[in-house]
């Protein structure tokens, strides 16, 4: 089965950006037409597709990656499965996901690792690349087996959802990461100095009355992973970075050459700790929501480069946690199906160029995971059609994640994916 | 002046009218309980419903006898009889308690915010008896009286808060609402128990406890929670009473008609010394006899009285 993807606008920064034609046969891309961009226009007109998918007036993008999301199987099913969630995935134009490793049992063995991607093949609807945790049980006492999880087909290792609060214990997670060909991923948070918060430490939590949460709590962890990384030489990756001082810190790390990556979600760039107001748990998520001077620092990060990559940190919860009193609620928001509108929106607000936008959705999680991905002859053809004027209201009912809790129910936001191939097979359409 | 508002859940609700409207009217509702029979038809047929999360004993008493002098119907549940210990949520408790078709709920919660999802879900109205370290509105009003009743007026007074602020749920009621009233709050306490970004309330921080209660009309302490020294946020009672409690000779220099208070209840020796609360300056007992007044009012207001309580 061959399928010709015709007259779109081929955006694959650092490889093609010009109007063009890609022919796909099977599950990989057998040939990419194109017009201007200096090289040789060519003609799709000797392909001979058994189907023709009309992109005119979309942007045809590598499949999007999203390296932070929660799929809660196994042991949470009813908060997400690994189809429901690769169902999210691919609606949000999403290829590739990578599951972090805190399901119960937790993800810490080749044995889980293997589950999660025999469910993954069973639904067939995105690419999930399990991560595994770094301590036995996400305990911090015992490094977990990580050549056995590679092997069996995890792609990094983090205890994500608590910080690797040995300092010790992150050196070694690092120095034998490297030898299993592992990335480390980083949640930051110094427990002590977080305590008892439930939201960012600042006004709004002085008037509400909640505890806070400083952005040092973030911003100190982050520190010792840029040292360590230094020490050690390992790439660390930082997750979920909301805090303006860490930021900071990983902009300072990158002149001095030190090999640190990072990733942060839409709800930091969209929103202030004042979603919080009115108690609302679906504003909650750790780390929290910052201040409109963290908001900024965020965006300026992404936009000079010192934030790679646009994570969701996907974090579905039934309303058993989530319609509970404010201290009470769980952490964390879903969001593969607004991730991408949320990121055009930085697009239209001139924060970032389109290019930048895919570089931070597909181009450099692939780089950072070591995925081959550019659009180009032979690779597995996971593509994304994205509609830039497209506009719609966001319907937390109708979303295909399991869950419902996201913080942008209403917004009105413009551009979405509008048609999402892996493998080949296109898993989502609304063309 | 009609009462509008449906549930009483923290001081940033209420104007400025309404809190002179609950004033006044806590004032003729004083009268009531100084009657040889204190008690009047007014909420006969009514059902008001304690819910109290969190032990309570001079909050849930005052509103236990506010109810019961207007005729209410008063049921008290607390957590440890409530369905809440066999694991309901707290917004099925209140569907249930919804179902039954109370006119007022009063709640005392852990958790800020709880009396906002309680408000949210139920037709009855919901009176916040304290939540969390948010709001303590009741808590508010009976200060604004006691300081209304002696000083006349709220406008242009210094208010000092002085102790736990960060924890303190009083604090927060009433740097809102005496702010609102036009009167200046200045809180003083250890730098640990100060939260950032407390000045949104509208209150300033003062450097130390003395330049805070210098030229105070109303001293307010604070209750300190021993289980505090946990958190590293204070080092023993013994320092604490030393410098952020009110003594003897800490009050030499305060305003000959200055009040001070506390919201109870009182850890003498710690926060405040014995000859200081039994002095003339407290009036500690005046703010618990004002509680009932404010309660009766308040429950009065919401279930929409409007007709006249001498007449009843």
């Amino acid at each position: 089965m061959s399928t010709l993807i015709k007259g779109g606008k081929i955006l694959d920064p650092g490889n093609i950006d010009a109007m063009g034609d890609i022919l796909v046969d099977g599950d990989r891309i057998r040939k990419i037409y194109c017009c201007g961009d200096g090289k040789p226009a060519t003609s799709s007109s000797e392909a001979k597709p058994d189907k023709i998918i009309d992109a005119s007036g979309k942007i045809v993008v590598p499949g999007l990656i999203d390296m932070h999301v929660h799929l809660r199987e196994p042991g949470h099913e009813y908060k997400e499965t690994i189809e429901t969630g690769s169902r999210a995935a691919a609606h949000g134009g999403f290829t590739t996901i990578c599951c972090m490793p805190n399901t119960r049992p937790v993800n810490d063995c080749r044995e889980i690792t293997g589950y999660i991607l025999s469910q993954a093949k069973k639904a067939g609807l995105a690419r999930v690349l399990p991560v595994g945790a770094v301590s036995r049980g996400l305990e911090g006492k015992q490094l977990s087996e990580f050549h056995e999880m590679k092997s069996a087909g995890a792609v990094a290792v983090t205890d994500d959802g608590r910080p690797v609060t040995n300092t010790l214990l992150m050196r070694r997670a690092m120095e034998y990461a490297r030898g299993a060909g592992l990335l480390v991923i980083s949640h930051c948070e110094d427990l002590d100095l977080a305590l008892n918060g439930v939201m960012n430490e600042g006004e709004t939590a002085a008037r509400l009355g909640l505890s806070g949460i400083p952005n040092a709590a973030e911003s100190i962890m982050a520190a010792r992973d840029i040292l360590l990384c230094e020490l050690t030489g390992v790439p660390v990756h930082i997750a979920h970075v909301s805090a303006k001082e860490t930021v900071d810190l990983i902009r300072a790390a990158k002149n001095r050459g030190i090999p640190v990556t990072a990733e942060t979600a839409p709800h930091y760039f969209s929103l202030t700790d004042k979603a919080v107001e009115g108690y609302n748990t679906n504003a909650k998520m750790n780390p929290p929501l910052r201040t409109e001077q963290d908001r900024n620092a965020v965006r300026e990060g992404l936009a000079d480069g010192t934030i790679d990559v646009i994570a969701t940190d996907h974090a579905p919860h039934s309303d058993m946690e989530k319609e509970v009193e404010f201290d009470q609620a769980a952490n964390g928001v879903i969001g593969l199906e607004t991730s991408l509108p949320l990121g055009l929106g930085l697009v239209e607000k001139g924060i970032l160029t389109l290019s930048q936008l895919i570089e931070k959705m597909s181009k450099n999680p692939a780089r950072i995971l070591g995925l081959k991905t550019d659009l180009i002859q032979g690779n597995a053809a996971d593509i994304t059609l994205i509609d830039l004027e497209k506009t719609f209201t966001v319907d937390a009912g109708a979303f295909h994640s399991r869950s419902r809790n996201t913080p942008f129910n209403g917004w009105q936001l413009r551009g979405k994916a509008v048609l999402t191939m892996m493998s080949g097979r296109i898993v989502f359409e609304d063309l | 002046m009609q009462f509008t508002q449906k549930d009483i859940l923290d001081m940033e609700s209420l104007s400025r009218d309404e809190i002179n409207l609950i004033l006044d009217t806590a004032v003729r509702m004083k009268e009531i309980s100084e009657r040889p029979i204190k008690k009047v038809p007014t909420l006969r047929g009514k059902t008001v419903v304690l819910f109290f999360h969190e032990p309570s004993t001079r909050t849930k008493m005052s509103f236990d006898i506010a109810a019961k002098r207007l005729s209410a119907d008063c049921h008290s549940i607390s957590a440890s009889t409530s369905s809440l210990v066999k694991g309901e949520t707290l917004l099925d408790t209140a569907r249930n308690l919804q179902a039954m078709n109370p006119d007022v709920i009063v709640i005392r919660h852990s958790s800020g915010g709880a009396p906002h999802m309680l408000a949210r879900t139920m037709h009855a109205c919901v009176i916040n008896a304290g939540d969390g370290m948010h709001a303590h509105p009741t808590q508010s009003l009976l200060d604004m009286m006691t300081v209304r009743e002696k000083k006349g007026d709220l406008n242009g007074k210094r208010i000092a808060i002085i102790g736990d602020i960060a924890h303190s749920r009083v604090a927060r009621s009433n740097c809102v609402g005496f702010t609102r009233m036009g009167a200046d709050v200045v809180l003083a306490g250890p730098p640990t128990m100060i939260p950032r970004g407390i000045e949104s309330l509208g209150a300033r921080v003062a450097r130390n406890i003395d330049e805070a209660i210098r030229d105070a009309d109303v001293i307010m302490m604070l209750r300190m929670q021993k289980e505090r020294q946990k958190g590293f946020l204070f080092s023993t009672e013994r320092e604490y009473a030393r410098v952020y409690g009110l003594s003897r000779d800490r009050i030499k220099n305060i305003r000959k008609d200055a009040l001070i208070m506390h919201p109870g209840p009182i850890n003498r020796g710690v926060e405040i010394s014995s000859e200081v609360a039994d002095g003339p300056y407290s009036v500690i007992l005046d703010q618990v006899e004002n509680g009932v007044a404010v309660r009766m009012a308040l429950l009065y207001l919401v279930t929409g009285g409007t007709r006249n309580v001498y007449a009843d």
